[in-house]
């Protein structure tokens, strides 16, 4: 796709270290780079470092008595690893926490509004029509508590926080965890919208790597806290070793799985 | 009949100064879940202020009052930076029995600068007596009333509509997800402990002109425990009956077992005999909050 466009990197991680509660020591010498404008997916196993990372890049790491013990965390030419979040959140980097988060005694609308809690008022009204007109279903339901929407929907409206909060860097943690197939394509198809619309540079974790290689330019995979292999999606597709651990192929296979790997190959090539 | 309409309003009365103090209770809660035992010493704070402000400097009510709300601001922020902070990460029970000592502190620094003996306020409103529906009520009380009524107007829709007060609101459900908006929840919780203690004041402030106070005062936070678990622990509509059930009830309690038995003292019991029911039949109490379920 747009790879090798520019070699601006809006995010470089570099021998990340992570600690939690002092002693167990999760992240071990990680490295990555999301290239300015593509989506840069993160793959590997539950329990692999996935979420760690990205909570290491937000600064979500404090309030689970996670700390960077090593590395650094560079956003746009800056170290960003020892900000707070609110300030990080502030310099453009959003955020959507594995397994939705969603305020569930708010309504659909005050969700939202949450998530441009540090724009200026004047761009909430604009930045709700946006989500509205990208999720059709949050309008209809604008007005209802949150916590009784579908896991489909409450996915949109977490989405639909961080467009508010027009980010630079907009940071994904399994979007289609729990989500019917047909949702799950509709999630892709909106992160590739927002990426391209409205420009937004996207690191996109998934366990799901098929639908994720499908949608990302360049892809990571870790394992045990480290990156075990890198490049570019449609190389990591064709990749024997990603094929068979990480795409279910050469196993022969249960039906859905299968019929999943036909459905993202033509997709890909409809895309391509 | 007249007996206990008498003594209904007078329990609006005192139930919308517990609904104040519930208040500033469940808007702690909620944000930080934090069960504050110094609730009502922070209303003997704030009472103690205005009156010393009033009294012993002679600065005009009106002025006092304001200056008194000021000061709760600042009591707030204090608390939250000197005591609570510190605190972040600690274990729950740690935290409520430091608010347990902060209470004695309070009180403890009440009884140093003035004493234990009853202070009564300068009359403020005119004392004749306003007929309401073929009754008697002092404009203190009407006053009292109006007021209770108008913050929990203002704080409805604080909570409600204003972005702070939104921010607050998701704090409460998930501070780590609301760290992830941008939402400062060091902030946030500051911010409750002011709105804590402004609202505590402002009751202090009312039953000063009704009652007068003493370093007792304190013990009032224990009538907002029944208040509160009454309307469930973090709804703040279930405050404000809570106050207003549990102000009515102890009134017309008393002033029953004192007509029909003989009983006096009845009053000081009685909310925790409708606590004890409470949590018999409606342990969220009226509009506590379980836990969204989806099916
Ligand atoms: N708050 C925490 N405290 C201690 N260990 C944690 C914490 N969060 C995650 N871990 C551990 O860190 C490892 C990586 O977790 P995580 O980053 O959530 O992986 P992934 O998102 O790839 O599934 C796991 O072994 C997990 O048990
Ligand atoms: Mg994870």
């Amino acid at each position: 796709m747009n790879a090798g466009s520019t070699v601006n990197e809006v995010l470089k991680v570099e021998n990340l270290e992570v600690v939690y509660n002092d002693v167990v020591l999760v992240l071990k010498g990680l490295s990555l780079a999301c290239p300015k404008g593509e989506i840069t997916a993160l793959l590997g196993a539950n329990g692999a470092g996935k979420s760690t990372t990205l909570k290491a890049i937000s600064g979500l790491l404090e309030c689970e008595d996670g700390e960077v013990t090593d590395g650094s965390v560079i956003y746009q030419g800056e170290p960003i690893q020892h900000l707070i979040p609110e300030k990080i959140v502030r310099k453009g980097i959003f955020q959507v926490m594995e397994g939705r988060r969603i305020f569930e005694d708010l309504t659909v609308e005050e969700n939202l509004r949450c998530g441009a809690f540090t724009r200026p008022r004047s761009e909430i009204a604009g930045g709700l029509e946006k989500v509205y007109d990208y999720f059709p279903r949050l309008r209809e339901r604008r007005k209802q508590l949150a916590g009784y929407m579908s896991g489909g929907e409450q996915q949109m409206c977490a989405i639909g926080r961080a467009i508010m909060a027009r980010p630079q860097l907009l940071l994904l943690d399994e979007p289609s965890l729990g989500l019917a197939p047909l949702l799950v394509e509709e999630i892709f198809d909106i992160v590739k919208r927002i990426n391209s619309v409205e420009g937004v540079t996207v690191l996109l974790v998934e366990q799901n790597a098929r639908a994720a290689l499908s949608v990302a330019g360049r892809g990571y995979i870790m394992e045990n806290g480290r990156v075990v292999m890198e490049g570019k999606a449609a190389d990591l597709l064709g990749n024997p070793d990603v094929q068979e651990f990480y795409l279910g192929m050469g196993h022969g296979g249960d039906r859905r799985s299968y019929r999943d790997v036909k459905h993202y190959r033509r997709r890909k090539r409809w895309l391509g | 009949m007249e007996y206990y309409l008498q003594l209904f309003i007078n329990g609006l009365v005192v139930g919308g100064i517990y609904s104040l103090v519930a208040l500033g209770f469940v808007v702690i809660y909620k944000a930080t879940k934090v069960v504050n035992f110094a609730q009502g010493e922070l209303v003997m704070a704030g009472a103690y202020i205005c009156f010393a402000l009033t009294v012993q400097f002679n600065i005009p009510f009106l002025w006092a009052f304001l200056l008194t709300l000021a000061f709760s601001v600042l009591l707030g922020l204090a608390i939250e930076r000197m005591v609570l902070r510190p605190l972040i990460g600690e274990e729950h029970i740690s935290v409520i029995m430091v608010t347990v000592g902060m209470s004695s502190v309070l009180k403890s620094l009440v009884q140093l600068f003035w004493g234990t003996q009853i202070r009564v306020y300068p009359q403020v409103l005119p004392t004749e007596p306003v007929v309401i529906a073929g009754l008697p009520v002092a404009p203190v009380y009407l006053a009292a009333f109006a007021l209770s009524a108008v913050l929990f107007a203002i704080f409805s829709v604080f909570f409600k509509y204003s972005r702070t007060g939104i921010a607050m609101r998701a704090t409460a459900f998930d501070q780590q997800a609301a760290q992830s908006m941008g939402i400062g929840i060091k902030n946030i919780f500051a911010m409750s402990w002011c709105i804590a203690c402004v609202v505590s004041a402002v009751g202090g402030v009312i039953l000063g002109n009704i009652n007068g106070i003493n370093s007792q005062l304190g013990h009032l936070g224990l009538k907002v425990f029944p208040a509160v678990i009454l309307g469930g622990l973090d709804s703040l509509l279930g405050a404000a009956l809570g106050g207003l059930i549990i102000g009515v009830l102890e009134n017309v309690c008393d002033g029953a077992a004192r007509q029909l038995f003989g009983l006096g003292g009845f009053r000081e019991v009685a909310a925790f005999i409708i606590l004890v029911v409470i949590l018999m039949i409606k342990p969220y109490g009226l509009f506590g909050t379980k836990e969204i379920e989806r099916v």
